[in-house]
């Protein structure tokens, strides 16, 4: 039996409480969740609050160990992805793995392409199949493509197209926002309207509260592995959608102080990289929050890598508290007082494989050390100290890091970077990808250490957060500094007139 | 070590132990059963035998930690032995041509390096290259010579027992240089640095590492060990040619995976590779003295090294599965416990 719903049709498909336990953790407890064609629906709650397990549920990854996946209103069983899969319900995930030497209608024809005569494969007819496909979605993206060097927002195009030949009728999309810019997410909104036309179910999960707002009529809250509420968004604000994610009212998301900018610590003058960015030029002072906008691509992260020494420059020079830096040295970047918190976490930012305690450790190899040796104490002191400082949730500090959530791994690489004490920070996109309770506590910190003294330059796709928590916005296009706005007239409109280099 | 705690202990000597286990049976059983293993002469010559192995072992530990491998080390020792031989031969003071074998062997780890750090090379292909330039060289050097007059002290320093014992004079001095190395791979920052390189290069370089630097000093150092092993080899056999320890990389890098270094970096201890050194050594020692066949012996130590590369990466899935289970058990102990 299921639940009497307040829409028309009956749900594609439905969990009936279901649980599922790994080991002694109940990541699932009871929850029901209902799909109806034609509609999009959200999934939101914080990291760990079960949203993992329970798409994974749904894609015939785990099996429940109490409860019931309906299917049209029948009880199925899904042995493995593939039976979710036949059964029509496909998961495109925040980071495609597609094939990168394979074209996008091998891609998508992957296994299964069409033959000719004796067992030829049909080049022709998979390529019109997959134009056919992208018609569907309103898509223009050439089959014949290789899938190397198409963008993320292109990947996820072609896993959906995929999806589709599948016949999917429900598409579970897993934070598929996270790393495409303001015009790509409206690019995948429209497909997703039009999928919602044509009659599919779609399961959305998203940190950005804005975007299920926008895209979704229903939203199911998680926490703690229980169904908090599952009700239309209509009538809604963000705050109440807060409250049911993290059970109390939150402060502020960018708890901004005001702070009286001091001397000019970081100072980059014509900074340039050949084809990648020109002439580059700006200060920030102690105490002030800078933000750095722009689409992706525009050469922020690839100023930050410069800056700090990652990458060499071309032309130009960078002074930290008047000191020239060495160009193409991160460690004097370092011994000057800079730190750069990477956009990559997972890649840049983390030895993954190594402790909590030596990745903090990684940045004090200087100076946790008696007579030339590893000073252990003193490292796993200064480790400790930062990661409680920070509260990072782990079970132990010897732990890896990839044992931790990426709020908590975010938190690390902070961690590791303010045992510098550092003059000038640098942080790429502090927030993506972690949960809204951590997203306040990471603004919270970089207030603080404003108003400690600390110079701060702030990359964000974020929009919000860069309006939110910037004293100045600086705004790239194209490898060149194209606007600077002070906090009073930075709006979404001027910041992003200037991204995409229309003149204010 | 008291802050050493016991978990971290057990995860990082976990392949390590297993291997040092499987050297005492080893040695256990050869005592037992194979008839002259015992004696002081067999013992010395598997030591004596060994101990090339086990030099090399040393920098090539460090090397692979990093992410990076050198199979061009036995033809630097070839090479550097040629180079000792044609020198002695020229009439040269033995004094004079070993520091001179051994420049010339960091020369040759430096331009590996050089290859390897500089253009971007892959340190397989690179070091395959020289293994058979460096090799060629000793031939053009010395021909097909064999310099065996080389002065006695030296031949006895290198061929020669401790007193009465089984232990070759040259142990001491290898004792030293293994605890230099342990010091260096597990109590510096270097060390610590080698570890980071090797488990996510990218993220040690955003860490302010230098991880050229790091690299380029390793393949000197190596470089500068083979030729030391070179000389020792051409003193210990009474015999400078120019294919002195041919093959002996292979040696070498089965020792190492089978002591539990990672062959793509970042994990692994010095005393679990010295362990694997000793191990293979042991092995084809005894199997010699149960006349066990050359060939079979082949197969013994291929399925050896399959078991190397496989059994560390078993041991850590078990590991990670664990430490997984431990973490997602953690939230538990925090809230109110719920039980079904």
């Amino acid at each position: 039996m299921t639940h009497p719903s307040d829409t028309g049709p009956a749900p594609v498909l439905a969990l009936k409480d279901i649980s599922k336990s790994f080991g002694a953790v109940r990541a699932l407890k009871n929850v029901s969740l209902e799909l109806f064609p034609g509609q999009v629906h959200a999934l939101a709650g914080e990291n760990g609050a079960g949203k993992s397990t329970l798409i994974k549920t749904l894609a015939g990854v785990h099996r429940p160990d109490a409860g019931q996946v309906l299917l049209d209103g029948e009880p199925v069983v899904f042995h493995g992805p593939g039976d979710a899969r036949d059964a029509g319900i496909a998961v495109i995930y925040q980071e495609p793995t597609l094939f990168p030497d394979l074209s996008i209608a091998e891609n998508i024809f992957m296994g299964r392409r069409p033959r000719r005569a004796l067992g030829r494969i049909d080049h022709k007819a998979t390529r019109e199949a997959t134009a056919g496909l992208m018609r569907r979605l309103g898509v223009e993206l050439d089959p014949d493509r290789p899938a190397r060097g198409l963008s993320i927002a292109d990947q996820q195009i072609v896993e959906i197209a995929k999806a589709l030949s599948f016949d999917a009728r429900v598409l579970i999309m897993d934070e598929p926002t996270a790393a495409l810019t303001g015009s790509e997410v409206a690019r995948l909104f429209g497909v997703v309207r039009t999928l919602r036309e044509q009659g599919a179910a779609v399961l959305f999960i998203s940190h950005r509260l804005e975007e299920i707002f926008e895209i979704c009529e229903r939203v199911t809250t998680l926490r703690d592995g229980a169904r908090i509420a599952s009700e239309p968004l209509q009538g809604m604000g963000e705050d109440d959608l807060v409250r049911r994610m993290v059970g109390r009212d939150l402060e502020a998301l960018y708890p901004k102080q005001d702070v009286t900018p001091g001397e000019v610590a970081l100072s980059v003058r014509r900074l340039t990289r050949e084809g990648v960015f020109t002439d580059v030029s700006f200060e920030v002072r102690r105490g002030e929050i800078v933000g750095l906008a722009g689409l992706v691509g525009a050469g922020r992260t690839e100023v930050a890598r410069a800056v700090f020494g990652v990458d060499r420059w071309d032309a130009g020079e960078v002074e930290v508290d008047g000191r020239g830096l060495t160009n193409g040295a991160p460690s004097a970047a370092m011994a000057a007082g800079l730190a750069l918190v990477p956009e990559d976490r997972r890649a840049q930012g983390l030895v993954m494989d190594m402790s909590i305690e030596r990745n903090i450790g990684l940045t004090g190899l200087r100076t946790t050390v008696r007579a030339g040796l590893m000073d252990r104490g003193a490292e796993r002191s200064r480790s400790l100290d930062w990661a409680v400082r920070l509260q990072v949730k782990y079970a132990r500090i010897a732990d890896a890091v990839s044992t931790l959530s990426g709020g908590n791994q975010q938190k690390v690489v902070l961690a590791k970077w303010l045992a510098t004490g550092p003059k000038v920070l640098i942080v790429d996109e502090p927030t993506r990808g972690i949960d809204v309770g951590t997203k306040a506590e990471v603004h919270r910190l970089l207030s603080q250490l404003a108003a400690d003294g600390v110079a701060v330059l702030m990359i964000s796709s974020d929009l919000p957060e860069i309006l939110g928590m910037a004293d100045r916005v600086l705004v790239m296009h194209e490898g060149r500094l194209t606007a600077e706005i002070p906090r009073s007239d930075a709006t979404e409109e001027t910041v992003m007139a200037a991204a995409t280099g229309r003149v204010a | 070590m008291a802050d050493f705690s016991a978990t971290s202990l057990a995860r990082a000597v976990r392949w390590d132990t297993v291997v040092g286990a499987l050297l005492v049976v080893v040695l256990l059983f050869s005592f037992g059963f194979a008839d002259g293993f015992g004696n002081s002469l067999n013992l010395s010559f598997l030591i004596g035998n060994t101990l090339p192995i086990a030099l090399i072992a040393l920098p090539m530990t460090l090397l692979v930690v990093s992410g990076e491998i050198d199979l061009s080390v036995a033809s630097t020792a070839g090479l550097s032995g040629a180079v000792m031989g044609a020198l002695w031969n020229q009439g040269m003071a033995i004094e004079t041509i070993i520091p001179l074998c051994l420049v010339l062997g960091a020369v040759c780890g430096l331009a590996n390096g050089l290859l390897v750090t500089r253009l971007g090379l892959p340190s397989l292909a690179v070091t395959i290259g020289t293994l058979a330039a460096y090799r060629g060289i000793a031939q053009i050097v010395l021909g097909s010579d064999a310099v065996t007059d080389f002065p006695g002290q030296y031949l006895d320093f290198a061929a020669g027992r401790l007193g009465d014992s089984f232990l070759p004079r040259a142990f001491p001095p290898f004792l030293v240089l293994l605890g230099i190395a342990v010091v260096v791979l597990h109590a510096t920052p270097f060390g610590r640095s080698l570890f980071a390189i090797g488990a996510s290069e990218e993220a040690a370089r955003f860490a302010g590492i230098r991880v050229k630097r790091h690299k380029l000093l390793l393949f000197v150092a190596t470089g500068f060990m083979a030729s030391l092993t070179g000389v020792f080899w051409a003193l210990h056999y009474a015999s400078a040619r120019y294919d002195n320890a041919t093959g002996l990389e292979l040696s070498v890098v089965a020792a190492v995976l089978l002591g539990g270094i990672d062959f793509d970096g970042g994990r692994g201890t010095l005393g679990g590779a010295i362990a694997g050194v000793f191990l293979l050594g042991a092995l084809q020692n005894v199997m010699s003295l149960l006349n066990v066949s050359a060939q079979s012996q082949i197969v013994v130590t291929g399925v050896l090294l399959v078991v190397s590369v496989l059994g560390p990466r078993l041991a850590r899935r078990i590991a990670v599965a664990r430490a997984g289970r431990r973490a997602a058990a953690a939230p538990v102990s925090e809230a109110s416990a719920p039980t079904s």
